[in-house]
């Protein structure tokens, strides 16, 4: 125990100097990142993919992640996969909350555009589960232009069952390959 | 639409060949340099037989005898046996060309049914051995035989050299011997289809990121994109007079049937409807075609003029029936039906719109007909890998094909017959 309040003591104050001198001039950041913290940066990206011309600001004190949000392992943005139940394209409520942090990224990134790659599991036939995987990305894409993005950032794609994510034959595979994934 | 119902039993078939003919194919006698001829052609047809489910050849240690021409026929023994029909040969090797001889025996009658001899090189032994089980078939049935016939497959298999998934398309025969690359990529191939001459192949390939549709001259190897719309270009299926393809294109929105013409690739719209279209079959007339559509809310079968109009629903028993396929004669329709969470092929007899299921296994799917109609080749799961059966048209015989690569096969698509110059 006391040992515990004499490292965090010394510890402290070190971990705020890191984050006020390294973070570049943080403008109106807030403390959860994501896409509020880009919004007000940035002047879109360049081809090589994410980051350049955007600055986004860690939050002092508390040591939280600074750099791209995309980059965050800690953000919503993190989690690039959302699934679907056997022959459903309806979007889960889980889901929902991972479409809508990419849907405000990408709204206050309209220059960058992603890939929304839809799959199914191997059960039923493979021509039917092609149009299947295609209905799933749609049903996202429809989401995420409710909330503003472009349809000319999302290119859908449908893998149907030809690229699972997991090998396996049973429910734990197929649950993982019931999916929309977000590529950027 | 759904709400309608209509009476019809489903059945299981319980495997048994009673109903089979028995027959003894003797091995044939060998005359050539080598100890042993390179094919046993006796054991091939006796394969192609025993897959058809009509036959039921004799093991050969129950052989009380082993005949090579006519005079050495005890024709009791054979009755003893339960025999009815005999089948004996000879083959002979000089200066690379082979010499086989055989002949088909009545044993109840005595009498010889047919004989024929041929005189080819080593690598067309195999094909000989299954002219020979398609003159012995009709011989005895009646029907065309459709042994000496090819089917194209997909397969699926990590490369241990540099650990990358690679997709291909072959041609084999139709027993799963001598495959043969018609394209390999590092991206998914999907559907294959054959031209009614057997020249070419329409498929789908993922080379550009996204489905299309290719056609391909399995001989020169020349291959063109036919479509390459926005969305999906998916279920390619030729018309019966090679002229059309039918297809499902998601370019107007989302899957639709559409028919181009292939020379020309001008489109006609077939379906219109916010569900999904695809998996388009035509009937041997080319008036009809069958397809998968959920406009019902799950997926079922529906048949539309090849024209176009009003498209009528087909199945009605069970929550999945879908990728329908007519037989040759244009009465039933193979397809994949769910079944407590299984997948099965079935048969659907179109007049009395009665249900069979032929498989038993969890996740059986692409059937395709023989071109005679006694036979149907699907896709199924044994032991966690995709392998490819074959399943007589009454359900009663089973068997998997064997393949010489390893990894994963599936979508077969049975050829069209040959023909032989």
């Amino acid at each position: 125990m006391n040992a515990l309040t004499r490292s965090l003591a010394v510890l402290l104050p070190v971990v705020m100097l890191w984050g006020c001198t390294t973070t570049p001039s943080p403008v109106d950041t807030d403390a959860t990142a994501g896409g509020d913290a880009a919004m007000t940066m940035g002047d879109g990206m360049a081809d090589s993919g994410m980051g350049e011309g955007i600055e986004v600001g860690g939050v002092q004190g508390a040591g939280e992640f600074a750099g791209d949000p995309l980059q965050d392992p800690n953000s919503m943005l993190a989690k690039r996969t959302v699934y679907f139940d056997f022959d459903k394209s309806d979007v889960k409520s889980e889901a929902r909350e991972i479409i809508e942090a990419h849907a405000r990224y990408l709204s206050a990134n309209p220059s960058v555009s992603i890939v929304v790659e839809g799959h199914a599991d191997e059960r039923g036939t493979r021509e039917y589960n092609l149009s299947l995987g295609e209905r799933r990305a749609k049903a996202v894409q429809q989401v995420m232009s409710l909330l503003g993005v472009s349809n000319s950032q999302l290119e859908l794609v449908s893998y149907g069952e030809e690229r699972p994510a997991a090998m396996g034959h049973d429910e734990d595979a197929w649950a993982m390959n019931r999916r929309v994934e977000f590529i950027y | 639409m759904s709400g309608v119902a209509r009476a019809g039993l489903t059945i299981d078939i319980i495997g048994g060949v009673d109903a089979a003919q028995p027959i003894a194919v003797v091995p044939f006698g060998w005359q050539g340099p080598a100890m042993n001829p390179p094919q046993d052609i006796a054991e091939i047809i006796s394969n192609d037989l025993r897959r058809s489910g009509l036959f039921a050849p004799l093991s050969r240690s129950d052989m009380l005898s082993r005949p090579q021409d006519g005079t050495q026929i005890n024709y009791r023994d054979w009755r003893l046996l339960g025999t009815s029909s005999l089948v004996i040969g000879r083959m002979t090797a000089a200066d690379e060309q082979y010499t086989i001889q055989f002949q088909l025996f009545d044993v109840n009658r005595e009498t010889q049914l047919v004989g024929y001899s041929f005189t080819v090189q080593e690598k067309e032994l195999r094909r000989i051995a299954h002219q020979i089980s398609d003159i012995i078939y009709e011989t005895l049935t009646g029907d065309k035989g459709a042994f000496n016939t090819r089917m194209a497959y997909i397969t699926s298999k990590v490369w241990r050299t540099n650990n990358v998934r690679y997709y291909a398309l072959y041609v084999a025969d139709v027993d799963g011997h001598n495959p043969q690359l018609v394209i390999r990529s590092r991206h998914p191939i999907m559907s294959p289809s054959w031209s009614p001459d057997g020249r070419k192949l329409a498929y789908v390939s993922f080379e550009n990121r996204r489905s299309m549709i290719f056609v391909q001259d399995i001989f020169t190897a020349e291959r063109r994109r036919v479509a390459g719309f926005k969305g999906i270009n998916g279920a390619p299926a030729w018309s019966p007079d090679g002229t059309r393809l039918a297809m499902s294109l998601s370019k107007d929105g989302n899957s639709e049937l559409y028919v181009m013409h292939v020379a020309s690739g001008k489109l006609q719209r077939l379906t219109d409807h916010r569900a999904i279209d695809t998996e388009p079959s035509w009937s041997p007339d080319g008036r009809n075609i069958v397809f998968t559509s959920d406009r019902g809310g799950k997926p079922q079968i529906y048949q539309v003029s090849s024209h176009g109009g009003k498209p009528k629903r087909l199945t009605f028993e069970g929550r999945y029936n879908a990728k329908p396929t007519y037989s040759p004669d244009g009465k039933r329709i193979a397809m994949v039906t769910a079944q407590n969470g299984d997948f099965r092929i079935a048969v659907l007899e179109l007049d009395s719109g009665f249900v069979q299921i032929l498989t038993k296994s969890r996740l059986d799917e692409s059937p395709s007909f023989a071109p005679n109609g006694s036979m149907i080749i699907y896709a199924t799961e044994y032991l966690s890998r995709g392998v490819l059966a074959a399943v007589s048209v009454d359900g009663r015989v089973q068997q998997r094909i064997a393949l010489d690569e390893d990894g994963d096969a599936r979508e077969p698509a049975w050829g069209p017959f040959l023909t032989t110059k």
